[in-house]
């Protein structure tokens, strides 16, 4: 089971992981695992398993650039962020680090803390109490670069870009 | 008939494309600052496999986001970067002290009309001030286009913000913008680029305000027609009659009253004159936003034989060398020390929260920046409102957040 961690709208990278923790300001850049949230929301990094699933508001991720705020949500295992509208650079990242996004607004549907099961391959989640949620399916280029793991092994197996089948 | 992204993309992906359409384009320029670098570095090799950078002409490295070091880390990290731009033998590293990267590209004439430049920084949609398609993308993003030249994006729809009119007395390019945030909020262009129309008045980095504050409203890129710009390129894009847009915003430039972005959100925009009186103990002017040769100017004209306000703290960080350099000769920056301010060394300063005037819990500052997010410049307890340079100094000078036109004098020379 994957449990549900719920933020709110407009969740900005600074929130993620606060620029004072990155990688180029520690000693140890493994430590970075520690820092999702960590202002935001503390009780998130000492108790995320792998596996459990993020829902959000709209606009999720927005502000800057910085790739080590969804690298700090692979280091803990995220497997998937779900909202109704991410920011463009985020969506990105996420997407070249192999993290599945869907595009849903789940925030009235799953609570904070729910259990649920989620199903990857089939866009499904189905909670404790039995109900199965549908995700819509992403494009078939976002689902090749997740299948190939992310960008670079994406890259590297199929030697040119996502979508540029045909031209 | 194309928008200026259209133009811009067709061109870089070597066929007429129209918004929709997921193109693989050659990239004209790619930025790296040192904040990223050693990871960008350590994709590029280890994961990609790649020795070299696919043209080490069309690479810029600039050291900007901890300017000078901080720390042995950064010290170490930036010493690591300049080595690696020596072995590649990248001709333009830009050190410490040199600036932030935006206005430092397009000020040394690499950032042109017509380019797709990608950098490892969301504010990137900079480049639109001299009407190039600048793009911010994450470190794996960055590390394949230096090693293929090449990336892929999805050819934005285009939403123009079309200003009326001229600027009243003490107002400037910076209410235009979060006036724009006001009304398109803080997703209201994601995915889409920005055009800024009917702002061809106004001076190279004044543009830059506009360009930069794009991403903060989620856009692509944020481009201005280079009219009236004596820069060229591998293509001037100009404004269609005839173009597609998602969306028209018009704004009365005119009619338009000081703005401020209120914590903890950018498109937390109100009216000045709405707020109650807000104490404040810092005024920051600086970042690719306002830290400008003109902004530390309108600063000046404000400050002139005054003094800062008793317990308030002052601190300028140009934006780049060059402006200093021109404050520094034309008497700006005596005017601004002799008030009071202290100035840093050009670059991007506090804006990341890592050094140079980090806040402490409880603190209130007035930023001349593009982020107010909570704990952006320090503790997560401090507040940050985002205001023109016209409105910091202004603060400055009373303690609280003041409305510049209560202290200006109505010379013609202060016209935003």
């Amino acid at each position: 089971m994957a449990r549900v961690w719920l933020f709110g709208p407009d969740v900005n990278t600074d929130q993620i992981v606060p620029g004072r923790y990155a990688p180029y300001m520690l000693k140890d850049e493994s430590e970075l695992r520690r820092y999702p949230f960590i202002e935001h929301r503390p009780d998130f990094a000492p108790n995320v398993r792998p596996g459990d699933i993020i829902v959000a508001g709209k606009n999720f991720g927005c502000g800057s650039s910085r790739e080590y705020a969804p690298l700090a949500l692979r280091m803990v295992g995220i497997g998937a962020i779900i909202a109704p509208l991410f920011a463009r650079i985020f969506f990105r990242n996420a997407l070249n680090l192999g993290i599945p996004c869907f595009t849903a607004d789940l925030t009235k549907e799953l609570a904070d803390g729910d259990e649920v099961e989620l199903d990857l391959e089939q866009g499904r989640i189905t909670t404790a109490d039995g109900r199965v949620i549908h995700l819509p399916p992403p494009p078939l280029f976002l689902r090749e670069v997740w299948a190939a793991g992310g960008i670079v092994p994406f890259y590297r197996q199929y030697g040119r870009f996502p979508g540029e089948v045909g031209q | 008939m194309p928008t200026m992204s259209e133009q811009i993309l067709s061109r870089v992906a070597g066929r007429p494309v129209r918004a929709g359409d997921v193109v693989t384009a050659n990239v004209d320029l790619v930025m790296v600052h040192d904040s990223l670098a050693p990871g960008i570095i350590r994709i590029l090799h280890n994961e990609l496999g790649a020795d070299r950078v696919w043209d080490a002409q069309r690479v810029a490295v600039v050291i900007d986001h901890v300017a000078p070091a901080a720390s042995v880390q950064t010290a170490e990290k930036q010493q690591e970067v300049r080595r690696w731009v020596r072995a590649q033998g990248i001709p333009n590293l830009f050190d410490v002290g040199r600036g932030i990267s935006h206005p430092v590209l397009v000020e040394e004439g690499l950032a042109q009309p017509g380019m797709l430049i990608l950098g490892s920084d969301s504010h990137s949609t900079a480049y639109g001030c001299i009407g190039a398609f600048g793009t911010g993308m994450g470190s794996t993003d960055i590390a394949l286009a230096l090693a293929t030249g090449k990336t892929w994006l999805r050819v934005p729809e285009t939403i123009v913000v079309r200003a009326h009119g001229t600027f009243g007395f003490g107002v400037g390019p910076k209410d235009l913008a979060l006036r724009a945030a006001r009304i398109l909020r803080a997703d209201g262009a994601t995915y889409a680029a920005i055009e800024w129309h009917g702002v061809e008045h106004l001076s190279v980095m004044e543009r830059m305000t506009l360009a930069t504050l794009s991403i903060e409203m989620g856009a692509k890129a944020g481009i201005v027609p280079p009219t009236g710009l004596s820069v060229t390129g591998p293509l001037v894009p100009t404004v269609d009659a005839d173009a597609q847009y998602q969306k028209v915003v018009d704004i009365d430039l005119s009619q338009l009253e000081p703005q401020i972005s209120a914590p903890h959100y950018v498109d937390n925009v109100v009216d000045l004159s709405d707020l109650g009186q807000v104490a404040v103990d810092v005024v920051y002017l600086g970042t690719c936003t306002n830290g400008h040769y003109e902004d530390m100017a309108v600063a000046a004209q404000i400050l002139a034989g005054r003094r800062l306000a008793p317990g308030v703290r002052m601190i300028v960080v140009p934006a780049s060398a060059q402006a200093l350099q021109r404050a520094a000769s034309d008497g700006t920056l005596a005017t601004l020390l002799a008030a009071g301010a202290t100035i840093g060394t050009p670059g991007c300063g506090a804006c990341i929260g890592r050094h140079m005037g980090v806040l402490a819990p409880g603190e209130v500052c007035v930023f001349t920046g593009n982020r107010n997010f909570r704990g952006r410049m320090g503790s997560p307890e401090a507040q940050i409102y985002l205001a023109s340079p016209a409105v910091a100094a202004a603060t400055a000078l009373t303690g609280y957040l003041t409305d510049p036109r209560t202290v200006m004098d109505r010379s013609p020379a202060v016209a935003h």
